[in-house]
C-alpha cells in the first residue's frame, strides 16, 4: 500500500524534477527499510535439541521410561536459570513450542518433555502421580544440573522454575511440594483437588459424595480424543487453546481397547465411578493422591497461580484452595484470573499479554534475580465487551494489594424473592439444561441463547432490578431449601444477569452442584442449606436483575435416574455477593492517547509557524519597485519559459505596454502567445526574465495583478449559474467594494440583453466570449490583458468590440491584445509586438509597420522577361512569388514600373502595394500558416 | 470610463494593489460557501443525506416478517436493535452509510473542490484577481470539511428525528453492554459521529490531493474512493500482520468500542492518530505541490 502510494503519487506529479524524484526515492527507501525491520526474522538466541531421553523412575525409583524431550539451550556462554515447562493433558512437547522459545528468548534454557503415557514418550498415563510423572519431572532436574549452561544453586541443585498449564500446571505444583530444588512454579488452569475438581459439591459435601462431571470426566478418558492439549495460557501461542487437538492418547497395538494408554488403577477408578455416576472412597483415594492438596504446605518456591473464569472444569475455587494452602506457611503467591480457561480459551490479547507479563516479572525475579520483587497482589479482569476490530472480547484488567479469596473483600445483599416451587428430575437426567459445552469457547459462556433451561424443571429466584451497577468479584452465596420424596436431591444453582429486556446470561457458562440428603418431602420441613455459587467476575448494571435458577439436571453432570420432582425454596432469601474494588490496570495502548496529544499539538504548532511566516513574508515587500516603470503598465523583460520536459515555450521577450497604448501580440499559433499571458496572470513562473506591472514585479498571487483585468485561454465559468451570477460571484471572490465593479459597463460591454439571466451552460461560444470580456473588464482595471478576445464572435461584434477596445485604453488605461489574424491587430491596435517561435520578430507602432513599404507585389504575364526588364531599372531586389514578383522599388514610381513593363511588352494584371507588418507577418509565417494566419 | 476612474484605480499603495483589494478579503469563505451551494452536486448530496434515513425507514417498514437470518455478528445485532428506538436507529443508519456512502461523499466534497474549477477554467481567473494561492487552498479545504461535516450532521440528524418519531425515544441498546441511558446515548453517538469524522479525514486529505495534483473532477473523487476501498480489501489480508495497522482504513470500525460500557478508546486513538497524520501528510503535499504548480489549465 506505501509504496502503491508513493507510485501513484508519482503519478499524480506529472513532471518528476531530479530533486522531487530524489525526495521520492528517499521516501520509498525508509518505507522499505521499515519492512525490512518489521518481516526479516531475526535469528534465534538458543539452540533447540531433541532427545529420547530414558529416565528411571516409578515407585521402586529405578524403572526406566523413555521420556520425548526437547531442550533450548541458550547461545550465551555464560550459565542461565532453566525452565521446565509443561504441557496440557492430551498435548506432546510440540504444542507448548511456542512458549517454550518465548521463554528462550527472555534467556532461559527451556527443557519440554512428553510426559509418560502421551506421544511418543513411554509407558501410561498415572495422572501426576508422585512416583511416576513426578518423579520423572525430579530426574529431568537431575539431568538438567549436569547441564554446563544452567546455573547451578548447588551441587545437583539447577536454578529451574516450573511453568505449566491444567495437567502441567498440577504437575508443577506436586514438583515443587515434593522436589525443593525448584526455585519458582507458575502453575495455569490447574486443579487443587482432583477428586473434588471432578466430584464437586457446592453445598460443601465430601467428594466421595460429589456429583459427577459427567461430561469433562468422559472427555478426558474418552479413547482417541484429547484433552485441551498445551494449554498452558502464557503466550496464547495458538497452540490450540481450544478444541481437542491432535497427538492425543494413541492406542498403540496390544493396548487394552478399555483403558487405552491410561495406567489400570487409574482406569478403574474411572470406570467405577463414570457407571454409577457417585465416588468411591478409592477413586477419590486414587485422586487425592495426584493433588497438590497433599502436598501444598511443603511448597517453598514463590508461587504464580492463573486461574481462568471461563473454567468449568477447574473453577476458580481450585486456584483459591493452593493459594490459602500455600501462603499458609509463608511461601510468596500471586493470584491472577483472566477471562479464558478450560471452557474461554487463552482469552482475549490484552488478557494474553498481562499473563505475559506477570510470568515474565515473575520468572525474572525469582530465577534470574531480576527486577523488583514481584507483587504478592491480586489481579483480574472483566469482559468489557466486543473488540470492534478483530471482533474478540475486550478485557480491563484490575490489580489490589491483597488476595482477598473468593469472598471478596466486601459483600453486598441482595433480596431475592420467589415462592417454592416444584422442579421436576427426568428421568436418567435427559432432557437437562445445557449450561456449559467442554470447550466450545467463551461464547458459550457469553453470548445469549446458548444457556437453556428446560421447562418444568427449575425453580427461579430473581431479584429487584439493582439500583446501582454491582462489582461482582468472587462466589455469591445462598441459602436454598428443598423437599424431596426420596429424602435426597441432586440440584444445579446458577446465577444469572438478567437484563430489562428479560435476557438471561450465566456469566462463565458455570453451575454450582450439590446434592443434598436427609431432605423431608415437605417443603414447609426443608431446613436451609447454603450453597456456594460458582466464581465470577461480572459487572451487573444498574436496572438488571440477579436470578438463581436451580434446575433438576444439567448435561455437564450425573444425577440420579429415578424421576422424582422436588420442591425447592429460597432460604432467607438473601444472595451474598462479593464485591471487589481494585485499581484498573492501566492498558499499554495508553501511550498512544499521549502520541495522539502530541501530533495534535505538533500539527497545531507547525500550522502557527506556517502562518507566522506566511504573514512575515507578505508584510514584507515581495520585490523593491522599480520606479522607472512605476507608470508603465507593462514592462517584459527577457522572459523565457522552459517547461520541465524541456520544450522552451518562450526563449526571449521584450516589451512594454504604455499608457494609452493597445498593443497587439501578434504570432501564429504556438508562438508563444499564451505562455506570455500566463506568466502575465501569475499562473506560471518565468524561467529567466520578469514582467512589470507599474514598477512591480509579477509573481504568483502578487498584488499588482488586481490591477490586470484578464481574458486568457477562453472563458472560464461556473455553467450551473447565470451570466450575472457569475459575475457577481467572481466580483464577491475579489473582496471589493461592490461599487467599484461598474456592473452596467461591463453588461453593456457584454452586450448579451436578456441572455444574462440565463445559465452559462446554455451559452454559445461568442457569448460567452463576451461574458469572459465583460468579467476582464469588471472594475476597470488599468491594464486588459485579453488572449483572442474576438475568438467566436461574429463581424459586428468584432468591429464593436474594436472601439470597445480602442476607447479603453484613452483615459491613461491599456490593453494588451494577443491574436494570430494580422487583421484584427490593425484594425484594433496602436501598438504591435510580432513574435514567432518564442521570440520578438518586429516591434513598433502599428503605423510605422504598416505604413507603405517599398516593396509591391506584381502580377504579370511573363515572369521571367518582367524580372529582366526591373534589373535595368534599378530595383533593389527581385523574387519570384508564385505567378507574380516581388520587388523592391527603391523609391522608382510604381506608375514608371508599370511603364517600363509595358512597354517591353510585358502585361501587368494587377499592381499591390505591400504592407510592412504583412511582411515581417508572412515572412514568419510562411506557407504553413496562411491559411489561419488570414481573414 | 472618465479619468477619475483611473485615477481612482491609480493609488498604488506599497504592494500596488488596487484600491480595496486586500489578499486577506479575497474569496471569503462566505463567498466559498455559496459558490459550492449552487452547485447540484451539493444540493443533492446534502438532499441524499436526508433522504437516506427515510429510505431505511421505509425499509424498514416493508420489510416486516422477513425471518430470514442476518448473518449474525454485531451487524445482525445492529439490523435486530435498530428499530428499538430513534437512537439505536441512528446508529443503524451511521453504521450502513460510513463505510462507502460517507466515503464518497467526503470524497466528492474534498476532491471535486479545485479540480472542477481547474476544469471549468475558473480556476485561473480566481488565482488573477488574485486569490493567493494558499488562501484559495485553505478556504476551499475549509469549505469542502465544512459540507462534509453538514452532511454527516444531516444524516445523523434526519436519522435521529424520524427514528425519534417512528420508534420512540428509548435508551441506546447493543448486545456488547448494559443500555444507555438516552442522555448518555446521544453523547455516546456524538463521539461516533466525532471518530467518524476524524477517521474520514483520510478520504479527505487523499482526495484533496488528487483534486490539487489533476484538472478532472472525476479522477479525484474516484482515486480518493478506489485507494480508499483497495485500503479496505488489504485490510482483510491478515495475512499483512502489522503492516494492517498502516493502512488508513484499519481503524475505521474502531468506533463500534465507543458503543460498549466502559468506552473502548485504545483503537479509537490509534484510529484518530492515523487519520490525523495522514490527513496532515496529504494536505501538506497539496500545498506544497498547488503553491509550486504552474497552472496549465
Amino acid at each position: 500500500m506505501a509504496t502503491a502510494l508513493v507510485a501513484r503519487l508519482r503519478r499524480a506529479l506529472p513532471r518528476m524534477t531530479r530533486r522531487r524524484a530524489a525526495g521520492a526515492g528517499a521516501v520509498a527507501l525508509v518505507l522499505i527499510a521499515a519492512l525490512a525491520v518489521v518481516l526479516v526474522p531475526r535469528p534465534a538466541s538458543y539452540r533447540v535439541s531433541d532427545a529420547m531421553l530414558t529416565v528411571r523412575s516409578g515407585p521402586d525409583g529405578n524403572t526406566p521410561v523413555r521420556l520425548d524431550t526437547r531442550y533450548y539451550a541458550p547461545k550465551s556462554g555464560r550459565p542461565v536459570p532453566a525452565v521446565l515447562l509443561a504441557h496440557g493433558f492430551g498435548g506432546t512437547k510440540e504444542t507448548v513450542g511456542e512458549d517454550a522459545k518465548t521463554l528462550a528468548d527472555r534467556g532461559y534454557a527451556v527443557l519440554t518433555w512428553t510426559a509418560r503415557g502421551f506421544g511418543r514418550s513411554g509407558d501410561k498415563i498415572h495422572l501426576n502421580a508422585p512416583d511416576y510423572e513426578v518423579r520423572d519431572a525430579q530426574r529431568l532436574l537431575d539431568w538438567l544440573a549436569t547441564r554446563p549452561e544452567v546455573r547451578q544453586d548447588g551441587p545437583g541443585d539447577p536454578r529451574v522454575g516450573v511453568v505449566g498449564g491444567s495437567y502441567g500446571g498440577g504437575l508443577a505444583l506436586m514438583l515443587a511440594g515434593l522436589d525443593r530444588r525448584v526455585d519458582a512454579i507458575v502453575p495455569m488452569i490447574t486443579w487443587n483437588d482432583l477428586s473434588r475438581a471432578f466430584l464437586p459439591d457446592a453445598g460443601g459435601g465430601a467428594p466421595v459424595d460429589g456429583v459427577f462431571k459427567r461430561a469433562w470426566a468422559g472427555l478426558f478418558f474418552g479413547s482417541g480424543s484429547a484433552g485441551p492439549g498445551g494449554q498452558t495460557g502464557i503466550a496464547g501461542s495458538g497452540s490450540g487453546a481450544t478444541g481437542p487437538g491432535p497427538g492425543g492418547i494413541g492406542a498403540p497395538d496390544g493396548v487394552d481397547p478399555t483403558c487405552g494408554r491410561f495406567a489400570e488403577d487409574v482406569c478403574r477408578a474411572y470406570l467405577s465411578i463414570a457407571t454409577t455416576g457417585r465416588g468411591t472412597p478409592a477413586g477419590v483415594d486414587l485422586l487425592r493422591r495426584s493433588s497438590p492438596a497433599t502436598v501444598l504446605d511443603r511448597i517453598t518456591a514463590p508461587t504464580l497461580l492463573i486461574q481462568g473464569l471461563a473454567d468449568s472444569l477447574f473453577p476458580l475455587t481450585e486456584a483459591d484452595a493452593n493459594a490459602a494452602g500455600i501462603a499458609a506457611h509463608g511461601t510468596p503467591v500471586r493470584v491472577a484470573w483472566f477471562t479464558g480457561g478450560h471452557d474461554g480459551g487463552a482469552g482475549p490479547q490484552t488478557d494474553q499479554d498481562r499473563l505475559k507479563f506477570l510470568t515474565a516479572q515473575w520468572l525474572d525475579h525469582y530465577l534470574k534475580g531480576e527486577g523488583p520483587v514481584p507483587s504478592t497482589g491480586f489481579t483480574w479482569s472483566r469482559i468489557s465487551g466486543f473488540d470492534a476490530l478483530d471482533r474478540g472480547y475486550v478485557t480491563n484488567g484490575y490489580q489490589t494489594d491483597r488476595y482477598p479469596g473468593l469472598a471478596g473483600s466486601g459483600t453486598t445483599i441482595v433480596e431475592l424473592s420467589g415462592p417454592p416451587q416444584p422442579a421436576a428430575n427426568p428421568p436418567a437426567g435427559t432432557p437437562a439444561a445445557l449450561s456449559s459445552i467442554p470447550l466450545a469457547g467463551a461464547l458459550s459462556s457469553f453470548v445469549n441463547g446458548v444457556v437453556r433451561d428446560v421447562p418444568g424443571q427449575h425453580a427461579d429466584f430473581v431479584s429487584a432490578p439493582v439500583e446501582r451497577p454491582l462489582e461482582i468479584a468472587g462466589a455469591p452465596r445462598v441459602s436454598i431449601r428443598a423437599a424431596s420424596p426420596t429424602g435426597s436431591a441432586v440440584l444445579f444453582l446458577k446465577l444469572y444477569d438478567v437484563a430489562p429486556d428479560g435476557t438471561a446470561s450465566l456469566p462463565g457458562g458455570q453451575v454450582a452442584p450439590v446434592r443434598l440428603t436427609g431432605l423431608p418431602a415437605d417443603i414447609a420441613e426443608a431446613g436451609p442449606v447454603t450453597v456456594t455459587l460458582p466464581g465470577v467476575v461480572r459487572r451487573i448494571e444498574a436496572g438488571h436483575r440477579l436470578r438463581v435458577t436451580v434446575a433438576t439436571a444439567d448435561q455437564a453432570y450425573a444425577g440420579p435416574v429415578e424421576p422424582t420432582v422436588y420442591t425447592v425454596a429460597l432460604g432467607d432469601g438473601r444472595l451474598t455477593v462479593p464485591t471487589i474494588s481494585g485499581t484498573p490496570i492501566a492498558s499499554p495502548a495508553a501511550v498512544w492517547r499521549w502520541v495522539l496529544l502530541g501530533l495534535v499539538v505538533a500539527l497545531a504548532v507547525g500550522l502557527a509557524v506556517v502562518l507566522f511566516v506566511a504573514r512575515r513574508r507578505r508584510r514584507a515587500p515581495r520585490t523593491r519597485v522599480d520606479d522607472a516603470y512605476a507608470d508603465v503598465p507593462l514592462v517584459v523583460r527577457g522572459l523565457r519559459k522552459a517547461y520541465a520536459d524541456g520544450f522552451v515555450a518562450v526563449s526571449r521577450v521584450d516589451f512594454e505596454v504604455r499608457r494609452g497604448q493597445v498593443v497587439g501580440l501578434l504570432g501564429p499559433n504556438g508562438a508563444g502567445k499564451t505562455t506570455t499571458l500566463r506568466v502575465l496572470m501569475g499562473l506560471t513562473r518565468p524561467t529567466a526574465g520578469d514582467a512589470l506591472v507599474f514598477g512591480h514585479r509579477l509573481t504568483p498571487g502578487a498584488p499588482v495583478l488586481s490591477r490586470i483585468g484578464a481574458l486568457v485561454e477562453g472563458p472560464g465559468f461556473l455553467p450551473h449559474l447565470t451570466g450575472l451570477e457569475n459575475l457577481r460571484m467572481y466580483w464577491r471572490s475579489t473582496g471589493r467594494a461592490a461599487g467599484d465593479a461598474r456592473f452596467p459597463e461591463a453588461l453593456e460591454i457584454a452586450g448579451l440583453g436578456e441572455s444574462v439571466h440565463r445559465k452559462v451552460r446554455t451559452y454559445s461560444h461568442g457569448m460567452r466570449q463576451r461574458l469572459a470580456i465583460a468579467q476582464a473588464m469588471l472594475g476597470l482595471p488599468e491594464l486588459l490583458v485579453l488572449d483572442e478576445p474576438t475568438d467566436g464572435l461574429d463581424p459586428p461584434q468584432i468591429a464593436e468590440m474594436r472601439r470597445v477596445l480602442r476607447r479603453y485604453a484613452t483615459d491613461g488605461r491599456a490593453v494588451l491584445v494577443s491574436s494570430h489574424l494580422l487583421a484584427e491587430v490593425e484594425q484594433t491596435c496602436t501598438d504591435v509586438v510580432v513574435v514567432h517561435k518564442g521570440e520578438v520578430v518586429a516591434a513598433g507602432p502599428v503605423d510605422q509597420i504598416v505604413g507603405e513599404s517599398p516593396s509591391v507585389q506584381l502580377d504579370v504575364s511573363d515572369v521571367d522577361a518582367a524580372a529582366a526588364v526591373l534589373d535595368r531599372l534599378g530595383v533593389r531586389s527581385v523574387a519570384a512569388d508564385g505567378a507574380g514578383l516581388v520587388v523592391d522599388v527603391n523609391g522608382t514610381p510604381r506608375s514608371e514600373l508599370v511603364a517600363e513593363l509595358v512597354r517591353a511588352g510585358v502585361g501587368v494584371d494587377r499592381v499591390v502595394p505591400r504592407r510592412r507588418l504583412e511582411d515581417a507577418f508572412l515572412a514568419l509565417v510562411g506557407e504553413s500558416s496562411r491559411g489561419s494566419g488570414d481573414r | 470610463m472618465s479619468a477619475t476612474d483611473v485615477a481612482a484605480g491609480r493609488r498604488p499603495g506599497a504592494t500596488g494593489a488596487a484600491a480595496g483589494y486586500r489578499p486577506g478579503a479575497t474569496l471569503s469563505v462566505r463567498a466559498e460557501w455559496r459558490r459550492q451551494l449552487s452547485r447540484r452536486r451539493t444540493q443533492v448530496a446534502l438532499g441524499f443525506m436526508v433522504l437516506l434515513p427515510l429510505i431505511v425507514l421505509a425499509a424498514f417498514q416493508f420489510g416486516n416478517g422477513g425471518d430470514d437470518t442476518n448473518g449474525g455478528g454485531e451487524f445482525g445485532s445492529m439490523v435486530d436493535l435498530a428499530t428499538t428506538g430513534g437512537l439505536n436507529f441512528t446508529l443503524f443508519t451511521i453504521f450502513v452509510s460510513a463505510s462507502f456512502l460517507l466515503v464518497v461523499v467526503v470524497a466528492l466534497f474534498c476532491g471535486d473542490t479545485v479540480a472542477s474549477e481547474a476544469s471549468w477554467g475558473s480556476l485561473r481567473y480566481l488565482l488573477a484577481i488574485p486569490v493567493p494561492r494558499s488562501r484559495l487552498l485553505g478556504v476551499k479545504l475549509v469549505v469542502a470539511l465544512g459540507y462534509s461535516a453538514l452532511s454527516l450532521l444531516l444524516l445523523a440528524g434526519t436519522a435521529l428525528t424520524v427514528g425519534t418519531l417512528r420508534y420512540g425515544w428509548h435508551p441506546l441498546r447493543s448486545t456488547i453492554a448494559a443500555d444507555l441511558s438516552p442522555g448518555q446515548g446521544v453523547l455516546r453517538l456524538l463521539a461516533v459521529l466525532g471518530y467518524l469524522a476524524v477517521g474520514l479525514l483520510v478520504v479527505a486529505g487523499l482526495a484533496f490531493l488528487l483534486s490539487v495534483a489533476t484538472d478532472a473532477p472525476l479522477g479525484a473523487v474516484g482515486g480518493a474512493v478506489l485507494l480508499s476501498i483497495l485500503s479496505s480489501i488489504l485490510d482483510q489480508i491478515t495475512a499483512l500482520g502489522v503492516l494492517r495497522n498502516l493502512l488508513p482504513t484499519h481503524f475505521s470500525s474502531a468506533w463500534l468500542g465507543l458503543l460498549s460500557t466502559p468506552v473502548q478508546l485504545d483503537d479509537v486513538v490509534k484510529g484518530a492518530i492515523s487519520g490525523i497524520a495522514y490527513a496532515a501528510v496529504f494536505w501538506s503535499l497539496a500545498w506544497w505541490r498547488f503553491l509550486r504548480k504552474d497552472i496549465v489549465s
